[in-house]
């Protein structure tokens, strides 16, 4: 169709100071357009709809298939990766904006850290002994293996954390991802060894006890990774200790 | 120097720069770690298929010498074979330590690694995790890091960009100079060592599998400070991407390790959907040309015979530049136990499920087997500044094999950073005047940013890089002829004239990505002069560099690395011919249809 378009607005904001502000932009359509494409064609043309020169749009981005996590956004109200958001696939106008729940630093850029600073907390690593040659690693059965791979594929993106009514500055949640890779170290024949102070680690404030069970978390996950069960599971875990603690003092 | 804890700064936070990092954080010695992004979103999260090894788990007698032969022959012999004899014998070392590490490796029954046929190869020496194995080993790596940053042993500079080094007045590196990329304040780092481990060029070519960050600027800045670039000529098409408005998606070649087929309708007018071509009127060319590798001939092979079924025979997918590869015919069981993740790309992005339909694709640039010259300890021929990973030359020669890019990424780190902490170690003192090296090098990169600032032009970044793009991936990748390569070359010293002209729409001074692309978009254009001009003086066919006009190998002539320099009285790189050590296995005729 000759006079296809697609029609979006993006809430814009220069620094973490500024005020947000929305600019509309209308582009030619073509087959196989994503959000990410659309911030292309902006950067070569930086004009809103009504004319006016703006700036490219400025965005996170690496990977571009939905490995990488950089490009979680708000589209149409949504927590999503802006590279699979197939344009085709939305009601337009587009609505674009950076996550709500994390301080922005410009236009769609937000500061995720957070979550980089709780896998520290939970001791999201397998403890070897040191990078020297100590033979074999341990064996694994495929079911496990499934299960891990399945949990391993968190890319740190925040969708979760941004869908998660619990996860704000009252409760201090730590959020689903955190919990379910306690889960995955958890399960590991040699992370497992550290498996106490990972759940000791989610029992203080903002911990597992947060989770109201909203199941959004899931619901937005862009790797289907079984963040509701492993909530589940490591809740038991916690509990299990919490009784044992409790009758070893 | 000896009584003070050595200080390494390493640039890139991919599986190479990790590697390093681990190793020299282990042995003491304190670490900078910079990078673009989040280190665990570096662009060897992309690698799908796996990683090489000889660990022969499938009883068929493999060895890391026939691992080695495979690599030195995928490469058409011009890999100095020392390195990459030494890289094989790793290689099992390195697939245990990954496992401990805990990388999810697919298992056996046994709960043994599980390996896949890759291409170049008769054996199954691939380890993988489903379809996602570099994202796996990145993060393997990227926790045992966090654990060393916890410790205090490794400080992450993260959003920040490197500039340039620093060197000192007898040319030694002593530090590099950076940009935090929000508040884009130019800094100074001094170190006693630096690794560089940027990855590939993708974006000289436009359109590629690469992530947004591979821009080679890094390699490209250096080489304008004197740093020698190795065989810059070879670039490596992968036969099998997915086509894109954004970028081209890649279409692992685990596909074809798990028994994906690549087929075109008999008929150049065929109109029935694939599924529905019966198979009789299928042409398997590559298992028809190659009856003993098939499908999983090494890329260039594959990518060559695509383009010339395509282009020279016109069976492209109902005239469009595709071909079809087939899983359809797997068991879904299978192919998402087997390639999830990456069957998972292609329904999500191209909206067709690929367990009931053919897939479509088509080759797109993809590795950069050519890089920063380094020697045997991976350092380059700047003193005290090491290459390791896709952005060094020294292992895949003129054609990397499948799988063997994750394994040279880690044996690279694994190798500079001890190097890297030995050489700290015994490093000669610094000459008086190193504080004004430093200021000196800060103050020509500010001069810079604020030359772009204020430039006032009409030229659009973004539109000279994509005019780049279209000419370097039409002329630089499968069919090298001399005339358009020099055609290319004038072209890029055109768009270097236009960039002086370049007018940034954006001039803030927080988090500026059109200033901080446009800034290594200067970079980019310097380097393709290498490449374009280092294919235009080989006049030979090897591996993945191809002119039609002279098809055969000559061993004679261009057994050598092409070693580019920057001249900088007249702004191009001028050419040294090194030869290639060959004492290990003397080179022989490359043909996968007989081997």
């Amino acid at each position: 169709m000759a006079n296809k378009s697609v029609l979006f607005k993006i809430k814009r904001q220069a620094s973490p100071t500024s005020e947000a502000h929305w600019e509309e932009f209308e582009l030619a359509w073509r087959s196989g357009l994503n959000v990410i494409s659309l911030f292309m064609e902006v950067a070569i043309n930086p004009v809103t709809r009504d004319g006016k020169p703006t700036t490219p749009i400025n965005y996170d981005s690496n990977c571009l298939e939905e490995v990488c996590g950089s490009c979680a956004m708000l589209i149409n109200g949504k927590a999503r990766m802006a590279c699979s958001a197939l344009v085709d696939n939305l009601e337009q106008p587009l609505t674009i904006e950076p996550f709500s729940k994390f301080p922005v630093l410009r236009d769609l850029q937000v500061d995720r850290t957070v979550l980089f600073e709780n896998l520290k907390t939970i001791k999201a690593w397998v403890p070897i002994d040191g990078t020297y040659a100590l033979g074999d690693g341990p064996r694994m059965v495929p079911k496990l293996q499934e299960q891990a791979y399945q949990l391993s594929q968190c890319m740190s993106c925040c969708c979760c954390m941004e869908a998660c009514p619990q996860f704000n500055e009252s409760t201090g949640f730590v959020g689903a991802a955190t919990i379910a890779q306690a889960r995955l170290f958890n399960m590991h024949p040699t992370g497992k060894v550290l498996k106490d102070e990972r759940l000791q680690a989610l029992m203080g404030d903002g911990g597992i006890q947060e989770c109201g069970y909203a199941q959004n978390c899931v619901e937005v996950c862009p790797k289907d990774i079984p963040l509701t069960r492993s909530i589940s599971d490591v809740s038991g875990d916690v509990m299990k200790k919490a009784i044992l603690d409790f009758f070893r003092t | 120097m000896a009584t003070t804890t050595p200080r390494i700064i390493i640039v890139g936070g991919g599986l190479a720069g990790l590697s390093a990092a681990i190793k020299v954080a282990e042995a003491g010695a304190k670490v900078d770690l910079f990078s673009l992004v989040p280190v665990k979103r570096s662009h060897s999260v992309c690698a799908q298929g796996g990683i090489n090894s000889a660990k022969n788990l499938k009883g068929e007698g493999d060895s890391t010498w026939a691992h080695f032969d495979d690599t030195v022959y995928g490469g058409d012999f011009l890999a100095n074979q020392a390195p990459v004899k030494q890289m094989c014998e790793m290689g099992p070392g390195i697939i245990d330590l990954l496992d401990r590490m805990g990388v999810p490796f697919s298992r056996t029954d046994e709960g043994l690694l599980d390996f896949r046929r890759f291409g170049g190869t008769l054996f199954h020496r691939t380890a993988f995790a489903g379809a996602t194995t570099g994202q796996q080993l990145l993060y393997a790596l990227d926790e045992q890091v966090r654990r060393f940053e916890s410790e205090g042993k490794v400080k992450k500079y993260e959003y920040w960009e490197f500039l340039s080094a620093v060197l000192d007045s007898q040319g030694v590196c002593r530090g590099i100079c950076a940009m935090d990329l929000r508040s884009m304040e130019v800094t100074t780092f001094p170190a006693d060592a630096v690794l560089i481990a940027t990855g590939g060029v993708g974006a000289i070519f436009g359109k590629s599998t690469n992530s947004v960050v591979c821009t080679g600027s890094a390699q490209g800045s250096l080489y304008q400070q004197g740093a020698a670039y190795g065989n810059g000529e070879m670039i490596q098409v992968h036969p099998t991407c997915i086509p894109g408005e954004d970028k081209l998606r890649l279409m692992s070649e685990s596909a074809r390790g798990e028994g994906g087929r690549v087929w075109v309708p008999k008929n150049p007018n065929e109109t029935r959907p694939g599924k529905q071509v019966p198979e009789g009127d299928r042409w398997y060319f590559l298992e028809d040309k190659y009856p003993k590798y098939g499908n999983l001939v090494p890329r260039d092979i594959a990518t060559r015979e695509i383009h010339e079924v395509v282009y020279d025979k016109g069976l492209g997918i109902q005239g469009q530049p595709m071909v079809y590869l087939d899983l359809s015919h797997i068991d879904r069981a299978t192919l998402d136990r087997k390639l999830g993740g990456i069957l998972d790309i292609y329904e999500k992005f191209v909206g067709d499920d690929p367990h009931e339909v053919p897939m479509k694709i088509f080759p797109g640039m993809h590795y950069t087997m050519g890089g920063l010259w380094v020697d045997s300890d991976q350092m380059t021929n700047i003193k005290g500044l090491y290459a390791i990973g896709e952005c060094d030359y020294s292992i895949h020669g003129a054609n990397r094999l499948g799988a063997n890019s994750l394994l040279s990424c880690i044996y690279a780190g694994f190798v500079a950073g001890p190097n890297a902490v030995k050489y700290a170690k015994s490093l000669a003192a610094a000459p008086e005047n190193l504080a004004s090296s430093f200021e000196n090098e800060k103050k020509r990169q500010v001069e810079k940013n604020n030359q772009l600032l204020n430039n006032q032009g009409t030229e659009n970044p973004f539109k000279l890089w994509r005019e780049l793009g279209e000419v370097m991936s039409r002329n630089v990748t499968v069919r090298r002829y001399n005339d358009r390569l020099k055609e290319t070359d004038v072209k890029l010293v055109e768009f270097l004239e236009r960039y002086k002209n370049v007018d940034l729409s954006d001039k803030s001074m927080w988090s500026n990505q059109s200033f901080l692309f446009t800034r290594q978009l200067q970079n980019m254009l310097q380097l393709a002069r290498v490449i374009t001009q280092g294919a235009f003086l080989r006049n030979e066919s090897r591996g993945s560099h191809y002119k039609p006009d002279f098809p055969e190998r000559d061993d004679e002539n261009f057994l050598k690395t092409t070693k580019a320099y920057f001249a900088p009285d007249v702004d191009e790189p001028r050419f040294e011919w090194e030869p290639v050590d060959i004492s290990l296995i003397k080179p022989r005729p490359r043909r996968y249809d007989t081997k």
